[in-house]
């Protein structure tokens, strides 16, 4: 008998523990709010099917519990019930799975006018590339990586010349504005992971993985890494600033571009830096 | 129409079954260690499993230690954390529940159930439990190796898993944990073609595929699951040992490992996960397939009713098990794979709750006017279908792609997994090892020590996964083992996450209870007789408790009906066993 009364428990506690607990997402600072109806649809739906499947449950173990003399009835099967069953099953998950792909569409459809912006991860900090004036972003390889460039750039190409590094430092993102974040390991996997943004993705190394967001909400957002990548996993954090529209190039106009970063550029100022103190003297 | 009618006596086919030629032990060596009986097999399985999976269980307190009260355990460092944490996933996965519903529940019922003396390649039997016992032992060596065991997460992910940022990435850990997987899978291989071929070529007369119990049934269609998967796991583990031990590139891009450029190169991580996947998803079915089978003929026997929809159920099986091999990317929606697959994996892995859904209206349907016997492998039963429904239920969250994008390696998904494979199918090797204890010992267990175990199995385990799925709600991330000062994580988490850690470890001293029972009841418990539960099934029908090598007496038992004749109307007692002649009174339904 106790277990028709837990079994009644345990749907009430859980139904009361969802609407009362103060446990719930954060706050959402993107456009895929559509992500989060999804999900709060998805949890009716289960809710109702399992507490109706558990109070049903309870029912049968109160009513039907072994009493002397009782006997249990003899029903191998009846396809009627068991063909009614199955299509309303099928009607419920195609009501949670159509809308499901519905917005699926929407998050592998990047906007064209997207800007990108690159995440590159290592073991265990992030940083970030955003194109220069050209809107383009430079190609990129593992192999190039080194102290003077630690983000791989390819330095024989013109376009990522002007490109902006930030080197394990904090990304700042306009306010509403689409960005196609495209994402780089040069080790192992990382996951880019935001959890107001609702969307992530995994970085994996050899090649290049993306997502696309509108950030909505101003602030300051922890990266964390979501992708099992080592000792340091637990504290691979980085900050994503959202900013308004004048912020923002505020921001943008103090980073330096990979030329002003790399080798030769440095040699460069470092030249005429050599002239200026020699015709001092 | 298929045969599930209780008047069958007139149907017995011709004896096509011969009588098989079985080793007979000479000495105590041959009959309790190098034993090539399915039933000792089925012990030392299930002995060898049960006591890894006491090291797991001490692993994940450790854990809930460490996440429950961060910084309170000097000795539990992130690499530390790491290495228990994958040691536990992989253990319960592998070296506990695919080998005890397998090895351990298959030696021992499929022989039993299907009528026939032995599997019909004891040798071959044997070889795969000592293969399994070697595949333990290097398991457990990686603990004592330098650097100790992997800390790569069961999943094992390239490249971390062979690189010096993971623990034992670049010590023998990883080396020992991949020979381990591949003993494993030959070990099991020998037993698994030993499973199938028996439930086909052995059984005995007048036991049609349409009679076979569920169990069996569950059995068979993961065995045959397994036969398929494993050789990808396999393959995977070759290819990664290869990659780690000389140098090759399977899984391994050009990376700059800790600032040196590594000599690999054109390798592809995410085809390794491919691999481990294909695996991996028909795995959690391999898991609850048995458990399907095994709780269906809980529930029919303790509810005294015939399961509901038979034929309804076989089908549901053999399709999970089908559709379980195309929806494996589900595991991979934010890998980094073509976006496009998530299109028709999340199509398929919908489809696939259909026949899971069929299959727990099917349970429920069998309580409803039922006879219900309150026993403990009841409750379990009970406990199963609520764990297993609310892990079901779940899984659609997971499943439909863009729901899974915010909730995907967060602590949701560690609740799900847990609810789902963990928690459920262990309920129901709980629940089966109360119910055929006093057919293997011939003593049932302690009941007292039982119910206290249940409950306190029961309304812990809920009480450790509930919530725990808001925790993934709120953001927190799996596999973190600290979760620092991190702003959008209230201080209620902690707490909440200090409650969890307390539930755990109330839950772990439980199953040492269960422990204590099955050592007490072999001399201490009630004796059992031949049939306790008055069950239909035919290992309940052997001569002698435990049954003897060969099982059965002189004479195979004849099967003359299905394996649910509960409570028919007009005869006698509430059950008719499968091998009982006489014809019913009543003609009963098709």
């Amino acid at each position: 008998m106790a277990i028709a009364l837990v079994l009644v428990l345990v749907v009430i506690g859980s139904v009361l523990f969802h609407v009362l607990s103060p446990w719930w997402w954060t706050p959402i600072a993107s456009n895929w709010g559509y992500i989060d109806s999804t999900l709060v649809a998805t949890f009716w739906i289960t809710g109702a099917v399992f507490s109706a499947v558990v109070l049903f449950m309870a029912y049968c173990v109160y009513r039907f519990r072994h009493k002397e003399g009782q006997k249990a009835a003899y029903e191998p099967e009846s396809k009627k019930l068991e063909s009614w069953l199955t299509a309303i099953t099928a009607i419920g998950v195609a009501a949670m799975l159509a809308p499901g792909l519905y917005v699926w569409k929407q998050f592998v459809t990047v906007p064209k006018d997207a800007t990108e912006v690159e995440v590159v991860a290592q073991q265990w900090q992030w940083s970030f590339r955003l194109p220069g004036a050209d809107g383009k972003l430079g190609t990129s390889n593992a192999r190039l990586v080194s102290s003077d460039n630690p983000l791989g750039i390819n330095p024989d190409d013109p376009n990522g010349k002007d490109d902006v590094v930030v080197e394990a430092a904090d990304l700042h993102l306009p306010i509403d504005k689409p960005v196609k974040m495209l994402l780089r390991s040069i080790d192992v996997l990382h996951d880019f992971y935001v959890p107001e943004f609702r969307a992530k993705m995994d970085m994996v190394p050899g090649m290049v993985t993306y997502f696309w967001f509108t950030p909505t909400r101003t602030g300051t957002f922890e990266v964390l890494c979501a992708e099992l990548c080592g000792t340091g996993h637990g504290f691979m954090r980085g900050i994503v600033m959202v900013d308004t529209a004048q912020d923002y190039t505020t921001w943008l106009q103090q980073q330096s571009t990979f030329a002003q970063l790399s080798g030769p550029a440095k040699v460069g100022v470092l030249v005429d830096r050599g002239k200026v103190t020699a015709s001092m003297e | 129409m298929v045969d599930v009618t209780p008047h069958g006596a007139d149907l017995i086919p011709p004896a096509e079954v011969g009588e098989m030629e079985l080793y007979h032990p000479h000495s105590w060596w041959t009959k309790y260690v190098f034993a090539q009986d399915a039933k000792v097999i089925a012990i030392q399985y299930s002995g060898t499993a049960l006591a890894i999976g006491l090291v797991a269980l001490v692993l994940s307190w450790l854990m809930r230690l460490q996440l429950g009260f961060p910084g309170t355990f000097d000795f539990i460092t992130p690499e530390a954390y790491y290495q228990f944490m994958t040691m536990h996933g992989m253990i319960m996965v592998i070296y506990l529940l695919t080998a005890l519903f397998l090895g351990g529940f298959g030696n021992y019922l499929i022989p039993l159930m299907v009528g026939a003396r032995d599997m019909v390649f004891p040798y071959v039997n044997m070889l795969s439990y000592w293969i399994y016992l070697l595949a333990v032992l290097v398991l457990v060596a990686s603990f004592f190796a330098p650097g100790g065991p992997t800390g790569a997460g069961w999943t094992l992910y390239p490249p971390q898993a062979i690189l010096s940022g993971t623990p034992g990435g670049t010590g023998p850990g990883i080396i020992l944990m991949l020979v381990s997987l591949i003993l494993f899978i030959i070990g099991f291989t020998m037993g698994g073609l030993n499973y199938v071929v028996t439930v086909l070529q052995a059984r005995t007369r007048g036991m049609t595929l349409m009679r076979l119990p569920l169990t069996v049934w569950g059995i068979f269609t993961a065995t045959v699951m397994a036969l398929l998967a494993f050789p990808a796991l396999f393959v995977a583990c070759v290819m990664m040992l290869f990659d780690r031990a000389i140098g090759s590139s399977f899984f391994m891009p050009a990376i700059v490992e800790m600032g040196e450029q590594s000599p690999h190169n054109g390798g592809s991580p995410i085809m390794f996960q491919h691999l481990f996947w294909f695996f991996g998803h028909p795995e959690v079915y391999i898991v609850a397939l048995p458990a399907f089978g095994i709780v269906s003929d809980l529930i029919s026997t303790h509810a005294r009713k015939n399961i509901f929809g038979y034929r309804m159920m076989v089908w549901a099986i053999v399709g999970i098990g089908a559709l379980s091999f195309v929806v494996w990317a589900h595991h991979m929606y934010v890998s980094g794979m073509h976006p496009y697959f998530g299109f028709f994996f999340a199509t398929t892995t919908l489809i696939i709750a259909v026949p899971t859904a069929i299959k727990v209206y099917n349970w429920v349907l069998t309580l409803w006017r039922g006879d219900i016997h309150l026993t403990i492998p009841m409750l379990f039963a009970l406990a199963f279908i609520v764990t297993f429904v609310n892990g079901g239920l779940t899984g659609l969250f997971l499943g439909n792609v863009v729901v899974d994008v915010p909730l995907s390696d967060t602590m949701f998904v560690v609740a799900h997994f847990h609810m789902v494979m963990g928690v459920a199918p262990i309920l129901v090797v709980f629940g089966a090892i109360y119910h055929w204890y006093p057919k293997i010992s011939g003593r049932m267990l302690n009941e007292f020590m039982g119910r206290f175990h249940f409950w306190v199995t029961f309304i812990g385990a809920y009480l450790i996964f509930f919530p725990m799925h808001y925790v993934g709600l709120v953001g927190v991330p799996r596999r973190y083992p600290e979760l620092g000062d991190t702003a959008f994580i209230p201080p209620s988490v902690h707490t909440l996450n200090e409650f969890i850690t307390v539930a755990a470890l109330t839950v772990g001293f439980a199953q040492l209870v269960f422990l204590f029972n099955l050592f007490w009841s072999i001399r201490h418990g009630k004796k059992a007789g031949d049939n306790p539960w008055r069950a239909t099934t035919l290992e309940w029908q052997t001569a002698g408790t435990p049954p003897p090598h060969g099982n059965f007496g002189k004479e195979l038992p004849v099967v003359y009906r299905w394996a649910y004749d509960y409570s028919v109307p007009g005869a006698p007692e509430d059950f008719i066993a499968q091998n009982d002649p006489r014809p019913s009174t009543q003609g009963g339904h098709a």
